[in-house]
């Protein structure tokens, strides 16, 4: 039984479609995980067991009546604590919507359950998605499962820690600047944020709207498939949303191949601040492209330096907006409603509250930013810089003739939970190398590309496609992917110490 | 509340200039709201027209009305305006517990229409024209009840009740350029172009535009500027400002009051107004300095609005005639005064006369009756004349058996009351009651016969010349048929009889 919670989403499908193993069976391995090692690991903020187990008996249900099932049907996930579910808390992290029930689903979770995903829980992630290292959260730090006194990464360091320590084979994620790719990357598994409008919004809490975008976290390239595309998809509550087809992520993950392909190294992406151990997998990476057949040139981004300033401009004032509904009057945490106080005060009194240090940061950054008199100066010149960097890869992509692009994911490994806690900077330098995509609003992945070899942690190598391209990453995920099993003899993830 | 000496109107037009903007919020009629699926209906339990999008709850998005967006289209162009090609909603970023998200969805300098004009006709039939700024889309916010204070405003009170039900209703703010120019007949203008703007609204379909329900209301922003100078004054801002009345009333109020300040040597203060009804006075708001800082940025959740060129075509060629327009051509064809039309206009009979002449009836007897008898029921009754119960159709039916000789005036009330009585058509009423006129010749010549022998002396004055005793015998032949006779048919007979000439 202890072996299930080690398949890969796609094997539990098929055991579950082949009558080999239950739902149920599946479900309860998983939930007998988190009460072994969540404790210690922390990716849950809450757990559904009966709703997950009512889930899987319906499936079981489903396959006993021989209806057809989906090719995630009966796979267990776990849902980044953002996406709203219908009488399950989401509190995004946050204490300001603690014991808040929301009405409704989210799109995607509502698709999740179409598809017949076992929503397992909710996980654990930086208040508001804001962070990189899942320590911003109100309910208390997250471990990596590859060394529990370092980060997860963050925001989604819940989904990433989930997926290394076996709790769930599937995650989802939500990536504003980096929050599913980081985490990914310090936990040895794959995530991917999908081109802007792929995955609808409707119910995953905002941060930034413009920059916000929801995606798969698996243990597998493929697996991130098969889940991209149970989320993605046109949605006519999300006018932000595609209306195309989906591309044909799963065929391309089924197929992974980059001979002939050109790969442009962002040439911004390297230097100061970089781990050398990264550095290291990173060449290592390059050369196994070319090993595989892929032509690699090195592409100049030179926007891409202006990136994290632009973005730490935009998604605070986007957040300051975003946040303003959390007023104490409708939902959420009512502090000072002692009958003697305004509607104002209370207002006040439940934002000081509820709120976290790093929200209340970027809420007065962005309120400040957009003030009369600034806005031009920042939120305006911010915006222009997000045009000069999509223009960088519309060249790379375009007249550079580069099908993708490749970066380290993030600068440095997992580092000590506590080290950039007090240092803003340093902890917004994790999404550097991710954050110009969001700004874009193109395609990413990262998936692991060994361990350091000066602490034994994850490295990710980040793969990003133009626009509506996402099968792209996948092909190239895959091919990348089977070469470095290969080379290992197993999945990274196997190398991790066990809980 | 402080007194104010007011400066009596005419002084303040000698020294002063008034210079207006005025700023009008309509509800658009629409079924749903503007950025998500719930019922506009007005009138339902508190919170029971909400959702997840409405209530600001968190994940939610607002997708935009397809119709909102081509209401707005509908009144720029209407109004002259230019309408934008690409345009972007804004959020206006404060805080107000009644506003579910703390920002409201607006428009904010990429405006759907801009640079437009609306002419209005003063009571002399003098035209001004009133130049527009922008309209824009927007939404309402919801509704604050605040109890336990006296005055129903916050002040005071001990708790509010919030209902959203309004929250997100799609509206379209109207803001013209500053109206120079118009002089002592400043408050005219305003309740003028507010009157014609709310009928425009109303011929194009968009809003019922009922003020006294708050589906259209208006801002009077107003200055005053010595005579002779450029340079604007400080404005007040007197906020929803709901009757056409009162519009004129603030309008004339601050006037006065501007004058009276600045006449004084004081100053005066950019402050939002209150109206009161009551005495036609506005009361100090809040102050609105220019720090007042909305934080407008491009609303991320929305996709810009880019109206083809083609479909705004299709859409101007399918505008109705403009009301000021339609009112002079009626006014025209009907042959009736300015002053006439205006009262026919006032009593909301305009719609209902032309459809009246639509089925049959000619203008003079479909006005007569609406203006006439119906106008008086519905005084009665307390209603609109739209609100009777009773359709063009039906009175145009009564115009017809009037004319034909079926019916004469009398009859026709009687058989309008039995229609608003609920008793059927006009025919069947009249079938109902027994109300056809007497028209058997034989059946009416002995009852004038009986007439002129049980007053043989009226007779004999009629027959030596005065004629205007007749009406005497028409009276007992009238009674005899019980009403039923045509008298002015009597009346010749009467004198047919007796060998006078009528």
């Amino acid at each position: 039984m202890t072996d299930l919670i080690k398949l890969t989403a796609a094997e539990i499908a098929a055991k579950i479609a082949s009558g080999e193993v239950t739902a149920v069976q599946v479900t309860e391995a998983h939930l007998a995980r988190i009460e072994a090692v969540d404790e210690k690991v922390h990716a849950f903020l809450h757990v559904d067991r009966e709703g997950a187990l009512a889930q899987a008996r319906e499936v079981d249900a489903k396959r006993e009546r021989g209806e057809k099932l989906g090719p995630l049907a009966g796979v267990p996930l776990a849902l980044k604590d953002i996406f709203t579910t219908k009488g399950i808390p989401t509190t995004v992290g946050s204490k300001i919507l603690e014991g808040w029930i929301p009405p409704y689903d989210a799109t995607l979770t509502r698709k999740l359950k179409e598809a017949d995903v076992v929503i397992l829980g909710k996980t654990n992630m930086d208040e508001f998605a804001m962070g990189s290292s899942t320590e911003n959260s109100a309910y208390g730090p997250t471990g990596n499962p590859w060394d529990l006194t370092k980060i997860p990464g963050g925001s989604g360091g819940g989904s990433s820690a989930a997926l290394a320590s076996y709790e769930a084979p599937l995650a989802i994620g939500t990536d504003t600047g980096g929050s599913i790719r980081q985490p990914a990357a310090v936990t040895g598994t794959v995530g991917v944020k999908p081109t802007y409008g792929a995955v609808s919004r409707y119910g995953m809490v905002a941060f930034s709207s413009s920059l916000d975008q929801g995606g798969p976290c698996a243990r597998t390239v493929l697996d991130a498939a098969l889940l991209h595309e149970a989320i993605a998809g046109h949605d006519p509550l999300d006018s932000t949303s595609i209306d195309a087809p989906v591309p044909p992520v799963v065929e391309a993950a089924r197929n992974g191949d980059v001979k002939g392909m050109r790969v442009g190294v962002v040439k911004q992406f390297r230097g100061e601040g970089y781990q050398a151990g990264v550095l290291q997998r990173f060449d290592e990476s390059v050369e196994l492209l070319k090993e595989l057949g892929a032509e690699v040139v090195e592409v100049d981004c030179p926007s891409f330096d202006l990136a994290l300033a632009a973005y730490y401009l935009i998604a605070p004032s986007e957040c300051s907006s975003n946040l303003a509904r959390f007023d104490a009057m409708r939902y959420g945490l009512r502090v000072g409603d002692d009958g003697t106080k305004s509607a104002e005060e209370v207002t006040a009194l439940t934002r000081e509250a509820g709120f976290g240090d790093e929200v209340k940061r970027r809420v007065i950054l962005g309120t400040y930013a957009l003030s009369s008199g600034y806005y031009d100066a920042y939120y305006g010149s911010a915006q222009k810089v997000r045009t000069l960097i999509t223009r960088d890869f519309e060249k790379a992509f375009g007249e550079g003739g580069v099908d993708v692009l490749i970066s380290p994911t993030t600068p440095t490994t997992a580092f000590p939970i506590g080290e950039r806690a007090d240092d803003p900077m340093a902890m917004y330098l994790a999404d550097l190398c991710t954050i110009p995509t969001n700004l874009a609003g193109n395609a990413a992945m990262s998936l692991p590309c060994g361990l350091a070899p000066e602490d034994g942690m994850p490295v990710g190598l980040q793969i990003i496609a133009p626009a509506m391209a996402d099968d792209r990453l996948y092909r190239v995920g895959a091919a990348v992917e089977a070469a470095f099993n290969a080379r290992w003899g197993h999945p990274l993830l196997e190398e991790a110490p066990s809980l | 509340m402080t007194t104010i000496d007011l400066v009596s109107y005419e002084d303040a037009l000698a020294s002063y200039d008034p210079v207006m903007g005025l700023e009008v919020h309509v509800e658009l009629g629409t079924r749903t709201k503007m950025f998500c699926g719930c019922s506009t209906e007005l009138g339902a339990e508190p919170n029971s027209q909400t959702c997840p999008t409405c209530l600001g709850l968190p994940g939610s998005l607002p997708v935009v009305n397809a119709i909102g967006v081509e209401s707005a289209v509908k009144i720029g162009l209407a109004l002259h305006c230019e309408i934008a090609e690409w345009c972007r909603f804004a959020r206006k970023n404060y805080f107000y517990p009644d506003m579910p998200k703390n920002f409201q969805t607006s428009q904010y300098d990429e405006p759907i229409a801009f640079n437009g004009y609306l002419d209005v006709q003063l009571e002399d039939g003098e035209i001004f024209r009133v130049e527009i700024e922008r309209a824009h889309m927007e939404e309402d916010t919801g509704k604050s009840l605040h109890v336990g204070g006296a005055t129903g405003r916050i002040h005071g009170a001990s708790h509010s009740l919030l209902d959203y039900n309004r929250a997100g209703i799609p509206l379209i703010e109207i803001v013209t350029k500053p109206i120079e120019g118009a002089g002592e007949r400043a408050p005219e203008v305003a309740k003028a172009y507010v009157a014609e703007l709310r009928e425009l609204i109303k011929a194009l379909g968009v809003s019922e535009a009922r003020m006294e329900q708050g589906q259209m209301r208006c801002d009077v922003n107003l200055s005053l500027r010595p005579n002779g100078t450029e340079k604007f004054g400080t404005r007040s801002e007197t906020k929803n400002v709901n009757s056409l009345r009162s519009v004129e009333r603030a309008a004339r109020f601050e006037i006065q009051r501007h004058a009276a300040v600045l006449s004084s040597g004081g100053t005066i203060v950019q402050e939002t107004r209150h109206f009161h009804e009551e005495d036609g006075s506005t009361t100090a708001g809040r102050i609105k300095d220019n720090a007042e800082d909305y934080r407008y940025f491009p609303e991320p959740d929305l996709v810009p609005v880019a109206p083809s060129r083609e479909w705004v075509e299709e859409l101007r060629k399918g505008l109705p005639e403009l009301p000021r327009v339609r009112r002079n051509r009626l006014r025209e064809e009907w042959g009736v005064s300015e002053h006439d039309m205006q009262s026919i206009l006032n009593a909301g009979a305009v719609d209902l006369i032309v459809a009246t002449i639509d089925a049959g009836a000619d203008a003079a007897s479909a006005r007569k009756w609406w203006m006439g008898e119906l106008a008086r029921r519905a005084n009665e009754a307390g209603t609109d004349l739209a609100a009777l119960e009773i359709t063009p159709e039906q009175v145009a039916r009564v115009c017809a058996l009037v004319a034909e000789g079926s019916l004469n005036d009398k009859l026709a009330r009687q058989v309008i009351e039995g229609v608003l009585a609920g008793e059927g058509d006009p025919d069947a009423v009249v079938a109902g009651r027994g109300l056809a006129v007497v028209s058997d010749e034989g059946a009416l010549g002995t009852a004038v016969d009986e007439a002129i022998a049980a007053n043989a002396g009226i007779a004999d004055k009629i027959r030596s010349g005065k004629v205007a005793a007749a009406g005497a015998l028409v009276g007992a032949v009238m009674k005899a048929t019980r009403g039923q006779a045509d008298a002015a048919r009597v009346r010749e007979l009467i004198l047919e009889k007796l060998g006078v000439e009528g």
